[in-house]
């Protein structure tokens, strides 16, 4: 018995592995005790059921996104700064091979999946109902199933650090590495499962954003009136849906291949490697402009906001993202250059991929355009939009079209060059225009202001952090370092801009605690939001109040132009309502089915990680039942009552 | 506001500057040593200048709007104007980036079909009969073949022109093209020698090309740029270019000095680990052994430690041959 | 039977269907054809992996070898009869008609078991033959891209059911009617896929 558990600690809990696993298993057991105290002791175990884990309002799964996002940002980060620790000089081996290996995986698949993903998905949730004049999405009761299907993807593959070992493939995973051959044990199988089932609930919300923007935008608002950040989104869901379906595939073939012993991409019995790699990057490609077209979205808002003038170019930015979107499906070969396609496709490719810099740049030019004889205000949002430009335009810009040079790419293929421009796009877009919705919705998600002060404390240090650590890998690429290298050797020249890099990198996780104090401080010395528009802004969630009601509208909004609001409060259009007074309003109802259909996800998941089919077999049985539960269910709406829709509007001061 | 803000990219512009003075002259992709280098760096140059112009347009574009239309208490009442767009500027701004991407298309196709094979060379394979393994093979640009296997860890590099193999090392003549057949035995790796120009994946199954040239004797060094699991940080390679007179007193040096390369020997290299450099005459065609069931492939891991001897984690090289 | 979705108020109930009479409905009606594209792209990746694996037989048995004529022949039948049968259930349902609709739907769905019979048997004798997804990549691409489309077959033979039993409970009215026209919208999409599979994968292997 003692000699199991020896052998059971050994193997799964990883016990010999060292002070970095015991470290996190005290953290994790403290963590959870800590929730579960905190949870009993304030009576707050109802209260977190009732109001947010059976909540099918977008605007709480909104902010469940956003803030798991926010919390994978942390695990990211300190993945990266263990990264740049141990390169910071050269020969340091405080990390073995394997540990660093698997730092760099759960780095960039968590950044990626686990923290862009959410948090374009919270801003989605969150903005785009509350924009079109709409009480909630199409499919409520799927968008919860979307988070929690995220929520247990991103558990599952966290799990794998305690539990059994993480993924050591990088966050491209190629074969034939990952095969059972190479790469034994539980690892990599967590890699497919965590993204698997959170990749289904990336799709449902693809259809159900689509379906929301075509079917649901208040009367009178046609495509060319709404906002360009739900058009963003519009084309955002038809890349989540064209897109991620191939990750499905692909991530579905090498789960066969390692359990089933199958030959999909293996070394032997027929097996091919490059087709992991060109499934992979068909998904992988527009998988980067899912998470940047909602940056350019956010853009667009916070620019014409801050700027008191309209969108410059409203039909050529949505033109430009309609272009950028179909060329983003011809161009993944760019990521495998070096993989001997042959002169013809390699040209191909790195044209159609340099011919995305043109609408790109029309989105710029645009963007300028509006704050060109505007009155610019620089608030938070405004200055995250500030640091994107410049930071995209070089990353992304100048540097991708570099790359897109298929000769010049040879040299800079998996070189640090690579990691700066990725980095330059991710963090200079992505990150930045995250932040920038964040910082500019959250007096509607939460009723009061972030301190505008201790934000620009966090700004500071994380932008200049941020160029600090990622410009001198452009020249550690050029001087021959490759990605993934988990430690170098002296006499190359490469430590001081190493050394220099990781400066930057700690400077970031200073921005980054100062935008957690940011937060705090604001939740302890609360600003409310009295008006519900403490901008000044054109769009129509900010005629709602901050936060806004749980029906969100309590009439129907007419909608006669484009930046309605603005508009109205300037007596330019009239402000009109479909209902001629307050009715009982529909809404779904809260249910706990889909936090407990995801947890069933989570066991067949883990059930795949070990090979212990019983735990497949117990979970897929669990979501059949409850997917035939749902099935029979034909009263899941109640009404709110047109008496309690006005007196909260009273006591709103609204009417 | 406005100062601290050009006080940022005033410090943005020095990191690069700061970096430079640190690290001497070692900058390969910058200082090419072969005719596929500098083909490579012109077309890093010209995208570049070309694309930095652009940058420091909208970047100036970018500064002065924020300085000029920037919101003071004295413009409080003013209310920009209602602009929706304006054809010419929006022509005029999409037109340019295109003719500015098919001036970097142009040559970018040339020379992507250019690279593909040695110039003036009519596929010069391998051919392993006599004729080429006879002295007469030093003659100026015939091209010299090698296979470059990766196995875990590890390069194997066959010369079957000369019947000769090399482990972790790589002595060619300058001067005179080299085509690099490139496979794999195991996972994926990536064959780059900066100093003379860029990469190309090693798979397993498939047979890769590429060519490459040094002008002059010289040292470089080559790595594996495709993470392949725990050892693969330590995958890199010497690489000495020698006079073509040097380059055969090595050859015959490795023959007649070095043991030879039996099957039993090379599958036990090809056992996960990480090994010095090595010689050996004979050689062995790597493309019998990819993605051949005798891979029995458990994996090893490395122990982390550079090894002694292992190339690559000192700039000594660390061949067996003394010839330079 | 109260409907509790709302109703739009300018349409008529004559000139369109009863599933589309209710926001709710075509909403869903929509969502659920949005879901079938995302389905094209997974069957497409399925369909190109089988498509370039084709020839990595490894030794192994080859298409040519191994698909069985009167086999897939009859499996096609069996599933093209079934979309028919479908068709004819959602005319009925048109008509008001909840007896010919459970009707007609138990025969669709008596037709599924049948090629879902018919393919396990033939998976079974490929694999006693040693014809398993194991032995080649040729072959775990045909068993992924086929054996993928008999799980889809299978659930849907699931919802059919339960769809079935929900309009002998409750009749015809909108949720039923949309719940039958989306399964239907599902069980034909299979069927389209399935063409596919017999030209692409059955008919191509027997000749190259």
């Amino acid at each position: 018995m003692m000699h199991q558990l020896v052998h059971f600690g050994d193997t799964f809990l990883m016990w010999k592995e060292g002070p970095m696993i015991w470290g996190s298993d005290v953290l994790i057991g403290l963590t959870s005790v800590g929730i579960v105290f905190f949870l009993l002791y304030f009576k707050k175990v109802k209260w977190l059921w009732t109001e947010w884990l059976t909540t099918v309002d977008h605007k709480k799964i909104g902010i469940m996104y956003i803030l798991a996002a926010l919390l994978m940002l942390f695990r990211g980060g300190t993945d990266a700064l263990l990264m740049r620790s141990q390169l910071a000089f050269p020969n340091e081996h405080f990390l073995t091979a394997q540990h660093y290996d698997q730092i760099f995986t759960t780095h960039g698949t968590i950044m990626i999946l686990f923290m862009a993903m959410p948090f374009v998905i919270g801003l989605m949730n969150i903005a785009v109902p509350l924009m079109i004049g709409a009480r909630d999405v199409a499919f409520p009761y799927l968008n919860a199933i979307s988070f929690w299907m995220f929520f247990f993807g991103a558990m599952l593959f966290n799990l794998s650090f305690v539990l059994g070992g993480s993924p050591d493939g990088g966050w491209t995973s190629y074969p034939p590495y990952v095969e059972q051959m190479f790469d034994p044990g539980p690892g990599e199988n967590y890699y497919i499962m965590g993204l698997q089932i959170a990749g289904i609930g990336t799709i449902a919300t693809g259809v159900n954003f689509l379906v929301t923007i075509l079917k649901m935008r208040a009367p009178g608002m046609t495509l060319m009136k709404m906002p360009m950040f739900v058009w963003s989104i519009l084309i955002t869901s038809a890349l989540i849906l064209f897109a991620f379906p191939a990750l499905t595939v692909v991530l579905a073939q090498l789960l066969i291949d390692r359990v089933a012993g199958a030959h999909f991409f293996t070394t032997t019995g027929g097996g091919m490697p490059m087709m992991y790699i060109n499934e992979f990057w068909i998904w992988g490609h527009p998988e980067v402009y899912i998470v940047i077209l909602p940056a350019f979205g956010v853009f667009s808002e916070v620019v014409s906001t801050f700027a008191s003038k309209r969108l410059f170019g409203y039909s050529a930015m949505v033109a430009s993202m309609v272009g950028i979107t179909v060329l983003s499906f011809g161009v993944w070969v760019h990521h495998f250059f070096t993989m001997g396609a042959g002169a013809a496709v390699n040209s191909f490719f790195g044209i159609s991929t340099m011919a995305i810099a043109i609408p790109t740049g029309v989105k710029v030019f645009n963007w300028l355009s509006t704050m060109w004889k505007g009155r610019i205000r620089f608030t938070l949002p405004m200055m995250w939009t500030s640091a994107f430009i410049p930071c995209f335009v070089l990353g992304g810009g100048v540097t991708g079209v570099m790359l897109a040079v298929a000769p010049a790419d040879y040299q800079f293929h998996n070189s640090y060059f690579l990691i700066a421009h990725f980095h330059y796009t991710l963090i200079g877009g992505t990150v930045f225009g995250m932040l920038a919705g964040l910082t500019y919705w959250w007096p509607k998600m939460f009723g009061f202001q972030l301190d505008e002060r201790r934000g620009r404390w966090a700004f500071w240090w994380f932008v200049i952090g941020f160029n600090v650590c990622f410009l001198p890998q452009f020249l550690l690429g050029m001087m021959g370092m490759t990605r993934r290298m988990y430690t170098y050797p002296t006499g190359l020249g490469w430590w001081i801009p190493n050394l220099i890099s990781t400066v930057g990198g700690f400077m970031m996780g200073v921005g980054f605690l100062l935008l957690v104090y940011q937060i705090v401080w604001s939740i302890l010395h609360q600003q409310k939001d009295l008006t519900g528009d403490p901008w000044d802004a054109r769009t129509l969630e900010w005629s709602l109040p901050s936060p806004a009601p749980e029906y969100n509208f309590a009439r129907t909004p007419v909608i006669h132009g484009r930046d309605e609001w603005w508009y109205i409060k300037r007596g330019k259009f009239k402000q009109e309502f479909v209902e001629p007074d307050i009715r009982p309003i529909h809404m779904p109802n809260s249910t706990g089915r889909p936090f407990l259909l995801a947890l069933c996800m989570f066991l067949v998941g883990f059930g795949f990680v070990f090979e212990w089919y019983v735990f497949v077999a117990l979970g897929l049985a669990g979501v059949l039942a409850l997917m035939i539960r749902r099935s029979f269910e034909f009263d899941y709406y109640h009404y709110i009552p047109a008496l309690e829709i006005r007196q909260t509007e009273e006591a709103l001061g609204r009417l | 506001m406005q100062t601290t803000r050009i006080g940022k990219l005033f410090i943005v512009a020095l990191v690069p500057l700061l970096t430079l003075t640190g690290c001497g002259a070692k900058i390969p992709v910058l200082q090419p040593k072969g005719p596929v280098g500098h083909e490579e760096l012109r077309l890093i140059v010209f995208p570049l200048i070309l694309m930095t112009c652009v940058a420091l347009i909208v970047f100036a574009l970018f500064a002065w709007i924020m300085i000029k239309y920037r919101a003071k208490p004295d413009n409080a009442d003013y209310v920009p104007p209602e602009t929706d767009g304006h054809s010419l500027l929006e022509t005029v701004w999409t037109v340019i980036p295109i003719l500015i991407v098919v001036a970097i298309a142009i040559p970018t196709t040339i020379v992507t079909f250019r690279l593909q094979k040695p110039p003036g060379s009519a596929g010069n394979g391998p051919t392993a009969g006599a004729a080429a393994k006879s002295a007469s093979s030093q003659a100026s640009k015939q091209t010299l073949v090698i296979y470059v296997a990766s196995s875990e860890w590890k390069w194997l590099f066959s010369y079957p022109q000369l019947g000769i193999e090399t482990v972790n090392y790589l002595d060619i003549p300058a001067g005179q093209p080299v085509d690099f057949q490139l496979t794999a035995i195991g996972p994926m790796n990536s064959f780059w020698i900066p100093a003379l120009g860029g990469m190309e994946m090693d798979m397993p199954g498939e047979d890769l090309g590429l060519w490459l040239e040094a002008d002059k004797p010289g040292t470089y060094i080559g790595r594996s740029a495709q993470y392949s699991g725990s050892g693969f940080a330590h995958m890199s390679f010497n690489v000495t270019a020698k006079s073509p007179v040097d380059f055969q007193q090595w050859v015959s040096n490795i023959k007649e000095n070095s043991p030879q390369l039996t099957t039993a020997k090379y599958e036990q290299l090809l056992k996960p680990s990480q090994v010095g450099a090595m010689s050996f005459s004979g050689d062995i065609n790597p493309n019998n052994y990819n993605g051949s069931k005798e891979m029995t492939g458990m994996p090893g891991i490395s122990s982390g430690m550079p090894i002694p001897g292992t190339v690559g984690n000192s700039s000594a090289a660390g061949s067996s041959s003394s010839t330079s | 039977m109260a409907s509790i979705a709302q109703e739009t108020s300018s349409m008529h109930e004559h000139d369109v269907p009863l599933e589309l009479t209710t926001e709710d409905g075509s909403l869903r009606i929509l969502g659920f054809w949005i879901f079938l594209a995302a389905e094209v792209i997974l069957f497409s990746c399925l369909f190109a992996t089988y498509i370039v694996m084709h020839g990595m037989t490894s030794g192994g048995p080859t298409s040519k070898a191994l698909y069985d004529v009167p086999g897939f022949t009859l499996e096609t039948f069996f599933l093209l009869t079934s979309s028919f049968t479908c068709g004819i259930a959602t005319y009925e349902m048109r008509r008001g008609n909840k007896r010919g609709v459970i009707a007609w739907m138990l025969i669709t769905i008596a037709f599924g078991l049948g090629f879902l019979g018919l393919e396990i048997k033939e998976f079974v004798t490929d694999a006693l033959a040693g014809a398993t997804m194991q032995r080649s990549g040729f072959l775990s691409a045909f068993f992924t891209l086929v054996g993928t489309h008999g799980l889809h077959v299978t659930m849907g033979i699931f919802w059919m059911a339960s769809v079935v039993i929900q309009i002998a409970i409750r009749g015809i009215d909108t949720m039923t009617s949309r719940k039958m026209f989306i399964v239907g919208l599902y069980w034909h999409f299979l069927d389209v896929v399935w063409i596919f599979i017999f030209t692409v994968v059955y008919l191509t292997g027997k000749v190259l």
